[in-house]
């Protein structure tokens, strides 16, 4: 007899992002073609522009909290109250050690490291100055570390270093442990404080990768002939995930199922994509799914807008889905939001699941002059797009040093 | 400086390091952790922007009177003066 693992649901969402801070909000602006860039002033560099989050900090926080944690943290706190809230879950009664808190990040500690260096720099760099908090602040597990204070979870509580891929990694990873019996209730998802340190702007930069446009709305803008880098962004998106039984037996309410993924890596290059290694990705994800190509109804991409990444994306998604596809539509999110980095994959994610019950499709934006090396069968474009049915939809998020991943989630059927 | 000048000094720091507390009736001679949240986090916060704002040193052996504002007064108005303030 062979192995069933037990079958995954999403049962809450809780999010910010730069144009929406709730699923509904987010959802609904992603359908009337609302982008969040704006302006954004950068230490040492000036007025740039980035996606910025404007939750309220203070809904679930003190100011002390706020003052004593770090961004990430704070947008971590929000985003796992609002998903637990939404999740319906009595969590007074929850075994509090069976509850994980699984989140991607890109990277953390950046904005905290900086921030104490241009504070010492006052006082001649005089190390005495340097902070007390620096260490808890900057130790990869803080954003998760800072849940686990705020909620009195005592189960694992740590991050996922991925990337740009962390998102979906976020994901995948609570899925696992979920299966594995190591918790029963899981927080996971991804989290970015990236705007408030000026070294992932000067970089991409000095990659010829930073997005610029007179218009902040009309900066990201990937697939479009005139797209010129990434607008960094900040955000988060935690789900709970929950064993479907679990879930059944409380009555939740269930927004998808954890249908299939793939996690791998290029071995090719620190920065370059790989389509050979992401179209591999998709495939893997799709056997682990046991669903084809044609079976999946939204493509949700990474592209970020870069002139060689969105080419190289598309390459591995003709290859996949090129032929025998015709229900398989393919959208951006990115497009609004720029790249929110360690929560881009669970928002955009986030963002699609509602396709689900409304069956709308919405589109990528601010495409202009669609690049014909980004011409793909089912690309939806600049309207939102009415459709017959969606019954699967595939998330991909890929990241530096070539990891890949691909999720993909499918309507629930009992 | 007068002692009084000298705790509204440090009333400043805790109103910065605590803003969620009401700081209205805290009594002097009483020690601050038990009238309001403050961990040793916080205390060597008080310590941090006593050097950062005044130039002060407090070695961690006199950390001791920093206990209640008064205590504080009493120990640090004579450095407040040493550096002619």
């Amino acid at each position: 007899m062979s192995f069933q693992p037990a079958r995954i649901v999403i049962t809450g969402i809780g999010l910010t992002a730069p144009n929406g801070n709730s699923l509904s909000e987010f959802r609904q602006n992603l359908l009337a073609g609302v982008a969040g860039v704006e302006p954004f002033d950068v230490r040492y560099m000036g007025r740039l522009i980035a996606g910025v989050c404007h939750y309220d900090p203070l809904r679930y926080q003190t100011r002390k909290g706020l003052r004593v944690g770090t961004r990430a943290g704070s947008i971590s706190i929000y985003c796992a109250h609002e998903a637990l809230k939404d999740s319906g879950l009595a969590f007074d009664s929850v075994p509090k050690d069976r509850v994980g808190i699984y989140l991607g990040c890109t990277e953390h500690g950046n904005v905290e490291t900086e921030n104490e260096i241009y504070a010492i720099s006052k006082f001649n760099y005089d190390t005495k100055y340097w902070s007390h908090y620096h260490n808890p602040r900057t130790v990869a597990n803080n954003p998760a570390g800072e849940i686990s204070l705020a909620l009195g979870i005592t189960g694992p509580a740590y991050t996922i270093g991925a990337a740009c891929a962390a998102g979906n990694l976020g994901l995948i990873h609570a899925a696992q442990m979920l299966r594995l019996g190591e918790v029963d209730f899981a927080f996971c998802g991804g989290v970015s404080e990236s705007i408030h340190t000026f070294g992932i702007f000067a970089g991409f930069k000095s990659q010829g990768a930073l997005a610029t446009h007179a218009d902040p709305k009309k900066a990201s803008r990937p697939f479009d002939k005139a797209r010129n880098g990434i607008v960094v962004s900040e955000g988060g998106c935690i789900y709970t995930l929950e064993r479907l039984d679990d879930a059944l037996a409380r009555g939740a309410k269930i927004y998808g199922e954890i249908a299939g993924y793939c996690v791998n890596s290029d071995a090719s290059d620190y920065v370059l994509p790989n389509p050979g290694r992401q179209a591999e990705c998709v495939r893997k994800a799709l056997v682990n799914a046991k669903l084809a190509a044609a079976d999946i109804h939204i493509v949700n991409t990474h592209a970020t807008a870069t002139p060689m990444g969105d080419i190289q994306e598309c390459e591995a998604i003709r290859a996949v889905f090129g032929q025998g596809c015709p229900e398989t539509n393919i959208n951006n999110t990115k497009s609004y939001i720029g790249h929110c980095m360690g929560a881009a994959g669970a928002l955009e994610l986030a963002g699609n699941l509602p396709s689900f019950d409304d069956l709308v499709v919405h589109p990528t934006i601010n495409v202009d002059d669609l690049d014909p090396l980004c011409a793909i069968d089912g690309l939806v474009l600049n309207q939102p797009r009415q459709v017959a049915k969606v019954e699967a939809i595939l998330n991909n998020s890929f990241g530096m040093l070539g990891i890949n991943s691909t999720l993909i989630v499918k309507r629930f059927v009992a | 400086m007068t002692k009084d000048a000298c705790k509204q000094i440090v009333l400043d720091i805790i109103a910065d390091i605590a803003p969620d507390e009401d700081l209205s009736n805290l009594k002097p001679e009483v020690r601050l952790r038990d009238q309001m949240q403050l961990d040793s986090m916080d205390f060597l916060d008080i310590v941090m922007e006593l050097r950062k704002q005044h130039g002060i040193e407090v070695p961690e052996a006199d950390y001791i009177h920093l206990a209640s504002l008064d205590s504080c007064a009493d120990y640090l108005t004579p450095k407040f003066e040493a550096l002619g303030k």
